[in-house]
């Protein structure tokens, strides 16, 4: 693959400070501690970890609604990492954002017409009402539901609102952060094939965050893991679904329920919670809870290497598993 | 929730539309509007009349009772609709709505220079957060813990005889008057600005100055327009104590509240307990009615808040 590279992250940490009460003061929340990511054109990239792990704020750390703490964020081929207000405005046609709760990522004293023409205006045009009708039928809505106001749609119609203003850019990659995880479950399949119907006819790439990875399966080529502010595994979505390299995406895996009836499977039940992204283990992150850690984990922190001589699947652990004979 | 094709109508409009079916917001919205109107048309009315606000008639006082007004009702004839001023025999209607409308005027320019001011500075006290937060913050602290009443009179003393009084009046309430909106708005905003919708229409590359007044005031109009219109009778009443106080709006100009100030001595002797009584009902109408519309106002947003989406 050496298509177009749409989104490059360089060792990006985002840092939240705490503030509050005197004495934590100087202490941070490690919510992305060093995490390279390429998107090329033409891709679906699946971002799969729990709550906490830090895939939001990656995807806002992306998408520049955040500053990086360190790390470079490029778009498009240009450095965008310093890039602030006015000066971002032109990369916004770039890459876009689907947000997760589509009753509150719509402004409910808005009409769906002046939700789809906040995007032109932002980008100093005036859209024209067939550009506006235009959208609604990319995704799947019509005419009358222009002067509406979001209160008087469902989830799923909410979303593909969400996914029209995002497209009125025409921007190249969508990020959506859990695009489908507030909606019911029949809603769900109907929103990523919407996705997947988009992806074919504009030509979009993805990133697809979310934290179910039968979600993931579905839509994405790729899938990264991550666990606790950093990426522990990377590869294609077969490979990483077939053959987990490293024990957390094992674990979780593991946890996703057999179809078929009678059939069981071995679960690895992970003790413990998430360590505090405050004050992170030593070494690797994921040594507090691994069934399989020993003293080096403690030490220095494993880095993304590839997996059974696959360049494409890479992983972060000194003790991979082995490939399923 | 109407669904209907033709029934897609703004949230906003949803709440003005139940200001207008609640009846004491309606009694309120005609009292206010009758007193805007009197108010507008007092020049005229006072000329309709025949007589004028600053003209003595020593010839209508009664000297055996102190000079208060001859006659039954302070004086009420014919060419008097509200009788004449004790003392000097000034004619009473006209320093009524002559008065009425000093005092809406000011109630109104300070309602509206304080709700721009302390709407506009809420919210970007919460957008933009940070140090502007900080700062604001503390100034509204100061603002709150300050003396107003004893600063305000000391400044009508101090201040030269050049400045209009009107003119300081108005500064003077409004200087006060934005924080406590501004608390209210920014407490609001806080939890707006949360919201994805203010991270959406930044993602699409909105200004800030778009995000505060497309997406975050539409949504803050409800409290807004409550905080606004019950201050009125608030500043009416805060303008007619200054006059009280002797320090608002000076003698030959009209005020209700000066009126009503000068009247105690003549109710407390009862000589002539009318000379209250007008412009004492005038203010006490333009409270009313002020506090009924505001009160429908806040009513109407209020529900939309407890309904659920």
């Amino acid at each position: 693959m050496s298509s177009a590279e749409l989104l490059r992250l360089d060792g990006v940490r985002k840092y939240f400070g705490l503030r509050g009460a005197p004495w934590r003061t100087g202490q941070t929340v490690k919510a992305v501690d060093g995490v390279s990511f390429v998107v090329r054109k033409g891709e679906t990239v699946g971002l799969v970890g729990e709550s906490g792990s830090g895939k939001s704020t990656l995807a806002r750390v992306a998408t520049r609604l955040l500053d990086p703490t360190s790390g470079r964020v490029e778009i498009g081929g240009k450095d965008v990492t310093r890039f602030r207000g006015r000066r971002l405005r032109p990369v916004r046609r770039t890459v876009q954002m689907v947000f997760q709760d589509p009753q509150a990522s719509l402004n409910p004293r808005q009409s769906v017409g002046t939700i789809l023409s906040t995007p032109f205006r932002a980008q100093g045009t005036r859209p024209t009402r067939a550009q506006l009708i235009e959208l609604l039928h990319k995704v799947g809505l019509s005419e009358e539901h222009l002067e509406r106001y979001p209160h008087e749609f469902s989830g799923g119609q909410r979303q593909r609102i969400g996914i029209a203003r995002a497209l009125a850019v025409s921007p190249d990659l969508l990020i959506c952060d859990e695009p489908v995880s507030a909606l019911d479950v029949s809603v769900q399949a109907q929103v990523l094939n919407l996705l997947a119907d988009l992806r074919d006819e504009l030509g979009l790439s993805y990133v697809v965050v979310a934290h179910d990875l039968a979600v993931v399966r579905q839509v994405a080529s790729r899938v990264a893991v991550m666990y606790l502010g950093t990426i522990v595994e990377e590869g294609p979505s077969d490979q990483v679904y077939a053959a987990p390299a490293h024990p957390y995406t094992k674990a979780l895996l593991s946890a996703v329920p057999v179809p078929e009836p009678g059939v069981t499977r071995d679960r690895i039940v992970l003790t413990g919670d998430v360590p505090t992204p405050i004050s992170p283990p030593s070494g690797c992150p994921f040594r507090t809870r691994c069934y399989k850690a020993e003293d080096v984990c403690a030490t220095t922190r494993p880095v993304l290497e590839p997996v059974n001589g696959q360049t494409e699947h890479r992983a972060a652990c000194y003790f991979p598993e082995p490939p399923p004979s | 929730m109407s669904s209907s094709v033709a029934g897609a109508v703004s949230p906003t409009r949803q709440a003005l539309h139940r200001v207008r079916r609640d009846r004491s917001a309606r009694v309120g919205l005609g009292l206010v509007v009758a007193l805007i109107v009197v108010a507008a048309a007092s020049p005229l009315l006072v000329k309709l009349s025949g007589q004028d606000a600053f003209t003595y008639h020593i010839d209508l006082l009664d000297p055996a009772r102190g000079n208060a007004p001859q006659g039954s009702f302070g004086g009420v004839s014919g060419e008097h609709w509200f009788g004449v001023e004790p003392l000097t025999g000034r004619d009473l209607f006209s320093i009524v709505v002559l008065g009425l409308r000093t005092s809406l005027t000011i109630a109104i320019v300070v309602t509206v220079v304080t709700t721009v001011i302390g709407t506009l500075l809420g919210i970007t006290a919460a957008y933009v957060g940070g140090w502007f937060d900080a700062i604001l913050s503390r100034l509204l602290d100061f603002l709150f813990g300050f003396p107003q009443l004893v600063f305000m009179i000391a400044l009508g003393i101090i201040v030269p005889a050049k400045v209009p009084r009107t003119v300081l009046l108005i500064g003077v309430l409004s200087v006060f008057g934005w924080a406590g909106l501004a608390r209210l708005i920014r407490a609001q905003a806080r939890s707006l600005v949360t919201r994805e919708f203010v991270e959406a229409a930044r993602s699409v590359g909105s200004s800030g100055w778009w995000v505060i007044t497309r997406e975050l005031l539409p949504n803050l109009l409800g409290p807004v327009l409550v905080v606004a219109t019950l201050s009125i009778p608030g500043y009416i009443g805060a303008e007619a104590a200054l006059s009280f106080l002797g320090v608002g709006v000076p003698p030959p100009t009209p005020s209700l509240g000066r009126s009503i100030s000068d009247s105690i001595a003549w109710v407390y002797t009862g000589t002539d307990p009318w000379f209250m009584v007008f412009p004492g009902i005038a203010l006490f109408v333009a409270v009313l009615g002020f506090t009924l519309l505001g009160d429908g106002v806040r009513d109407a947003f209020d529900v939309r808040l407890r309904r659920t989406h």
